[in-house]
């Protein structure tokens, strides 16, 4: 499986003409993902599209002077040719026809929705493997939290059950993921099998109402029978170190414990803040996700 | 023959497997689904403590299937409904669509009181299966009755024909109870009924399920021998003799229900008698899920510390249904710091952005 290691040649930031890249999708995510891209030396965002002509999503993107429509994703293509890669942040229902739009554009697209049109990716694992895919889906903040620890693992051991469970903040649980609650737990799951290598995965999703709100919080359960634990947990931290680099507040929580050939990892993901609340570190880690995977494409193209 | 005024809904071979760790047999639960049929209860709840989906490393694997046992419970029960319960997040539609092909025929949809808005998808794939979509609403404590009430609404909204107040943490009082029934009363249409599912952890389980009642509660979760997580369910036999002593319909066979439980039960299925003791006291105190009880008893062993110490530290981070993983943390956290400062690499505290 190629993930980033392969890209390590690519100089990220590299050519003065920058990916030009656009968001549909006005809504938190979408108003996160920007906010991101901004801060971004390799691309630069043209435009943002939404349907709803009010939303903060499309002022804060009008007064950076992007060009927006609330006329939705086809009025932002006639308004700015050129764009090169596409972000959905809409829904699941609204994703396939976003994809076959951009599609016939020969614009690429990367699906922050449960769509799961496109090939599953989890950047440091398995980008490498679909650098020409035209649609990718990042499948679920779960996955993104839980599949490198399992790929980690199953570098090192065969891994024959993964089981995580992710508890959130209340308030950082959207419409999106309430109304799609299933699609969570088995696509975060399958992905555990697909992506992060193991025979079978399992995947639960908590929400928790405290205040103050908590962090995200992922708990993986590897079982992985004969497994060195000093290998693991080397290739563990070596994962952690890998997602850091673009998620700066996922980090290991409390130490590993092994019991039995399963080995438990905790870890937990603090947002940016960038326009979420910090403790919604389950959005950020998507859009943190959406990023990298357009740096690194763009690091690619120069280099085509 | 009348409908009885208060429908028993016996929840023994469901919250019941929280007290076995699971480990209900085909054979416990022919048993008893046949007992308790033969005395008339209205419906018998079958499964995974944590519901459909649960069995795993995090809840505990058990011994048998949801499929298994709701496929015994089929083969011996002639008039009662068969129960199944699923917790959005934990329990999936293809594990509904199996348990519901064996026989399950109400489904009680489970989430937060503070979460309901995860319900409506699986309320309408109950429905859609041909199954009465029910909801079990719980920690019923974390919201006031008007609040409680507005969430009782959302899933009335969305289907629900039955809604319970369920005390997951059994912190709730008789008036605590009266408010909300009440309260739910005055928002919802008259032909959705209520329901109480009561915890024993402050010994008030029998108490609460009354007051219920008397408020206008039509469905009582109860087990037999009170066998179930913490310090146990409403204990079945007896709710039936309070309410026949009030003159209250239940249409069950008192008799038959003490002889399953004396008999069967206590004998058989029960390997601990139910109590109220220092540590069901601190999950009602702590308004912690009595669910985490045998789970704090391990993890207290395993690593060496008080498990009320462990249950404290729950309540004290407020942990909700299914956050069994935290017990791993707190409990390695508690023994690193019995044993000195500056151990481990882990947060003392849960970490939230203030």
């Amino acid at each position: 499986m190629k993930g980033e290691a392969s890209l390590s040649g690519l100089d990220v930031a590299g050519s003065s003409a920058r990916f030009r890249v656009a968001i549909v999708g006005s809504g938190n995510i979408g108003s996160d993902l920007l906010a991101k891209l901004q801060r971004s030396a390799a691309v630069e965002v043209v435009g943002v599209a939404g349907i709803d002509p009010d939303s903060d999503g499309l002022a804060r993107a009008r007064a950076l002077g992007l060009t927006t429509t609330h006329e939705g994703l086809e009025r932002l293509l006639e308004l700015e040719p050129g764009i090169e890669l596409v972000f959905d942040a809409t829904s699941a229902s609204a994703h396939p026809h976003h994809a076959q739009l951009l599609e016939q554009r020969g614009i690429r697209s990367v699906d922050l929705t449960p769509a799961a049109l496109g090939p599953p990716v989890v950047p440091p694992v398995n980008l490498g493997d679909h650098l020409e895919a035209a649609d990718v889906n990042l499948i679920t903040c779960g996955a993104q939290a839980t599949v490198p620890i399992v790929a980690a693992v199953s570098k090192v051991a065969d891994v024959a059950y993964a089981e995580t469970v992710s508890t959130i903040a209340s308030h950082s649980a959207g419409p999106g993921t309430r109304e799609n609650v299933d699609e969570f737990t088995f696509a975060t799951a399958r992905s555990l099998e697909t992506v992060g290598g193991a025979a079978r995965g399992k995947s639960f999703i908590i929400l928790n109402p405290a205040e103050p709100p908590l962090l995200m919080r992922n708990t993986v359960y590897v079982e992985a029978p004969g497994v060195d634990r000093e290998q693991a947990e080397q290739a563990v931290r070596a994962a952690v170190g890998e997602v850091a680099r673009y998620v700066p507040g996922y980090r290991l929580a409390s130490d590993r414990q092994f019991r039995d050939d399963v080995l438990t990892v905790f870890v937990e993901v603090e947002g940016a803040g960038d326009y979420l609340p910090a403790y919604a570190g389950n959005l950020d880690i998507m859009t943190s996700a959406a990023v990298r995977v357009a740096e690194l494409y763009a690091g690619a193209s120069t280099t085509a | 023959m009348t409908e009885p005024r208060v429908r028993i809904l016996d929840t023994t071979l469901r919250d019941g497997s929280h007290a076995i760790a699971h480990r209900l047999t085909p054979e416990n639960v022919r048993h008893v689904a046949a007992a308790l049929d033969a005395a008339g209860v209205w419906a018998i709840a079958v499964g995974h403590g944590d519901g459909l989906g649960a069995r795993s490393l995090q809840y505990g694997f058990g011994l048998h299937s949801d499929e298994e046992l709701i496929a015994a419970a089929a083969e011996v029960v002639n008039r009662a409904k068969i129960a199944t319960v699923l917790l959005p997040g934990i329990g999936t539609r293809s594990d509904l669509e199996s348990v519901n092909a064996v026989g399950a025929r109400i489904c009680r949809v489970s989430t937060l009181c503070t979460e309901v808005d995860i319900a409506p998808q699986h309320l309408r794939l109950a429905r859609e299966l041909g199954m009465e979509p029910q909801s079990h609403v719980t920690m019923a404590h974390l919201l006031g009755p008007r609040e409680f009430a507005e969430a009782a609404k959302i899933v009335s909204d969305a289907g629900s024909e039955c809604i319970y107040i369920v005390d997951t943490a059994g912190a709730l009082m008789p008036d605590d109870v009266r408010a909300r029934i009440s309260a739910m009363r005055d928002v919802l249409l008259d032909e959705v009924a209520l329901g109480m599912h009561a915890h024993n952890n402050l010994s008030l389980a029998v108490a609460n399920s009354l007051a219920a009642v008397q408020e206008g509660a039509t469905v009582v979760d109860a087990t037999l021998a009170g066998l179930g997580a913490g310090a146990g369910n409403c204990q079945t036999e007896a709710i039936v003799a309070v309410l026949e002593r009030l003159g209250i319909e239940t249409d069950v066979d008192l008799w038959a229900l003490q002889d399953v439980a004396d008999d069967y039960v206590r004998g058989t299925v029960m390997t601990r008698p139910q109590e109220v003791d220092r540590l069901t006291l601190s999950l009602g105190y702590a308004g912690v899920p009595s669910s985490y009880l045998l789970h704090a008893e391990r993890g207290g062993e395993r690593f060496g510390v008080d498990a009320r110490d462990i249950l404290v530290e729950l309540g004290r981070r407020k942990a909700v249904i299914g956050q069994e993983d935290m017990i791993l943390e707190i409990g390695a956290e508690l023994a690193a710091r019995r044993e000195g400062p500056a151990r481990g690499t882990g947060s003392m505290t849960q970490r939230s952005v203030t």
